[in-house]
């Protein structure tokens, strides 16, 4: 790894945030719906409409709006909410923190169950335990979140009453309290996950299994957990970072949908709730930060990828 | 093609794939004449009212009939998500084979530029297009063929790379043929089999993103029968009536299956090189 392909990659960061704002500022730009009115509501005079107007400066080229917005934005300055009338940046970033709380949980337990399902399988190919992995993996990716939300509320808070079916609790003020209301949001973000990555740890052990190397190790001696553990499973992860990181975009996706019907007060809710009430600022900061962590996420997998790969060099 | 099927058939997955979803054109096709009851029909004495013979998969907060209601309710889901799929495809497939066949700092351009659009989560993407165009089910399926289309762009443009390379298309520039001739004529026609079999595991992502959509109240509209919409509208009632989530729930799951495995089977039988 070079100084040049990180900084290459620095550079596709900031690419990709340019196209994600130029993206997002467009379609806002597009939104039926007049920022003044918003402001101001239906009955406001033509006097007053036309001075937050010029306040705004909405009556500038488009291009020098967008700049304008950007060069803010750029310093963590994205206006105030049209709804609340605090400052959007704090207010989304705060969220972001309880959003990202919930996708480190969801990668987290998913590891957990994926990775050891997936070698279960695929150390039992074709047997009993394979083909349960593998109806797993289908009905896993055949449940969208908002289904499988709905329905694990609908068993574990409503009929067996184990946990609380909506709200959030933050971790620092009440521990316990934090997991109980995290548990099921984090249970149906990992369970589309577990299907997805379970499925490629099987595929990766599988080809890995059939390589020279598991051979000379199984004719060194060396006992079968050791072959498995220690020579297989390292080389059958590296690409599951890949897909790791690319199950992060499904995850901030997803997580829009798990907020919402949890209500938990994160980056997804608010989108949800600023696209609800048409609050201009409040969709783009939420649009661009959220793109932004993925990108970011990207980049930095395919760091990990590269210091854990000794045999790829990017140049 | 009756080859293909054959072959289709013969993978577990393929037939299972095919049985579903000629369940699902069914439902598409004869829907409204196979429901036993009106779905629109309300009956306020049979409110929540459990499976049964009456209702063979209860009855909802309003007495209307679910089987019948998801029976009707496929028209308004599966097409949308298989015109949204098709609109998607046809976008990226075209961006892609041209980014492989123009090469050089084009391909670079458009590329990267579709990394970045994909870095927009797909739901995001989806609620931002619908909230600009309005709600509704038609913009939801434009919506989704726009998040569909880079990715598309993607899987075409790598197999297009490996298509530029060959004789025949190597032969159409020296016989002087116009970029867009080798493009639509040559190239597109022979990346057409991986990019059928990636649709096809699409089409499972529209129909559950089209319910999302729908759930969140930006896709298919009240009083429509779209699954999506029926398990929200159901969930206020889960303590009476479980069934009413659960049986439009398990609609979306089983379209969504249809699809993913029917993608499977297609790889299986497109590949002759796997047969044995």
């Amino acid at each position: 790894m070079s100084a040049s392909w990180l900084l290459r990659r620095l550079a596709l960061i900031l690419y990709t945030v340019f196209i994600v704002s130029v993206l997002v500022f467009g379609i806002t730009q597009a939104l039926p719906a007049d920022a003044a009115v918003t402001l101001l509501g239906e009955n406001a005079t033509a006097e007053a409409l036309n001075a937050i107007r010029e306040r705004l400066g909405l009556g500038d080229p488009i291009w020098w709006q967008y700049l304008r917005w950007v060069g803010h934005a750029a310093t963590g300055d994205f206006g105030l909410s049209m709804r609340t009338g605090q400052p959007v940046g704090p207010e989304m970033l705060t969220a972001l923190g309880r959003s990202l709380l919930l996708a480190v949980a969801a990668i987290l337990v998913m590891l957990v169950i994926a990775v050891p399902l997936g070698m279960l399988a695929a150390v039992r190919q074709g047997k009993l335990a394979d083909m349960a992995t593998g109806l797993i993996s289908y009905l896993g990716v055949s449940f969208p979140e908002f289904v499988t939300a709905t329905l694990l509320a609908m068993l574990l808070a409503d009929t067996l009453q184990w946990l609380p079916a909506t709200g959030y609790v933050s971790p620092l003020e009440d521990f316990g309290g934090a997991l109980r209301h995290l548990a099921l949001p984090v249970l149906t973000a990992s369970l589309i996950l577990v299907a997805h990555v379970a499925r490629m740890v099987r595929s990766e052990t599988l080809d890995v299994l059939h390589s020279d190397y598991i051979r000379a190790a199984r004719l060194k001696g060396l006992p079968e957990r050791t072959v498995l553990v220690r020579h297989a499973l390292r080389n059958a992860l590296l690409p599951v970072v890949t897909i790791v990181a690319l199950d992060v975009g499904y995850l901030l996706g997803g997580i829009i949908v798990i907020e919402e019907i949890f209500a938990i007060p994160g980056i997804g809710r608010q989108l949800m709730v600023a696209v609800t009430a048409r609050d201009l600022p409040s969709i783009q900061a939420g649009a661009l930060i959220m793109s932004a962590t993925y990108a970011v996420a990207n980049t930095l997998a395919d760091v990990a990828y590269a210091v854990l790969d000794k045999r790829i060099r990017y140049d | 093609m009756t080859d293909l099927l054959r072959r289709l058939m013969r993978t577990p997955q393929g037939a299972i794939g095919l049985i579903l979803l000629a369940v699902l054109t069914a439902a598409c096709l004869f829907g409204p004449w196979l429901a036993p009851h009106d779905p629109e029909k309300m009956d306020f004495l049979g409110r929540f009212r459990p499976l049964g013979a009456q209702n063979w998969f209860g009855a909802d907060q309003f007495g209307r009939d679910v089987l019948s209601r998801l029976l009707v309710g496929a028209r308004s889901t599966l097409p949308m998500a298989l015109a949204a799929t098709l609109l998607g495809t046809v976008a990226g497939a075209v961006v892609g084979t041209a980014s492989a066949y123009l090469g050089g700092r084009w391909d670079e351009a458009i590329m990267r530029t579709i990394d970045a659009v994909m870095a927009v989560p797909g739901l995001l993407l989806a609620l931002l297009l619908v909230s600009t165009l309005g709600n509704g089910a038609g913009n939801a399926m434009i919506a989704i063929a726009v998040t569909f289309a880079p990715g598309m762009a993607r899987v075409t443009r790598a197999v297009a790379l490996t298509v530029r390379g060959q004789d025949y298309v190597k032969s159409a520039t020296v016989r002087g043929e116009s970029a867009s001739w080798i493009i639509f004529r040559e190239m597109l026609p022979n990346v057409m089999a991986p990019v059928v079999i990636e649709a096809t595991i699409r089409v499972s992502f529209a129909v559950m993103l089209f319910a999302t959509l729908s759930f969140l109240g930006l896709g298919a509209q009240p009083p429509a029968s779209e699954w999506g919409l029926m398990v929200a509208e159901a969930r206020h009632y889960v303590h009476q009536a479980p069934w009413i989530i659960i049986a439009p729930s398990l609609a979306i799951a089983m379209t969504a299956i249809a699809f993913n495995l029917l993608g499977d089977g297609l790889r299986d039988a497109m590949n002759p090189r796997d047969e044995r």
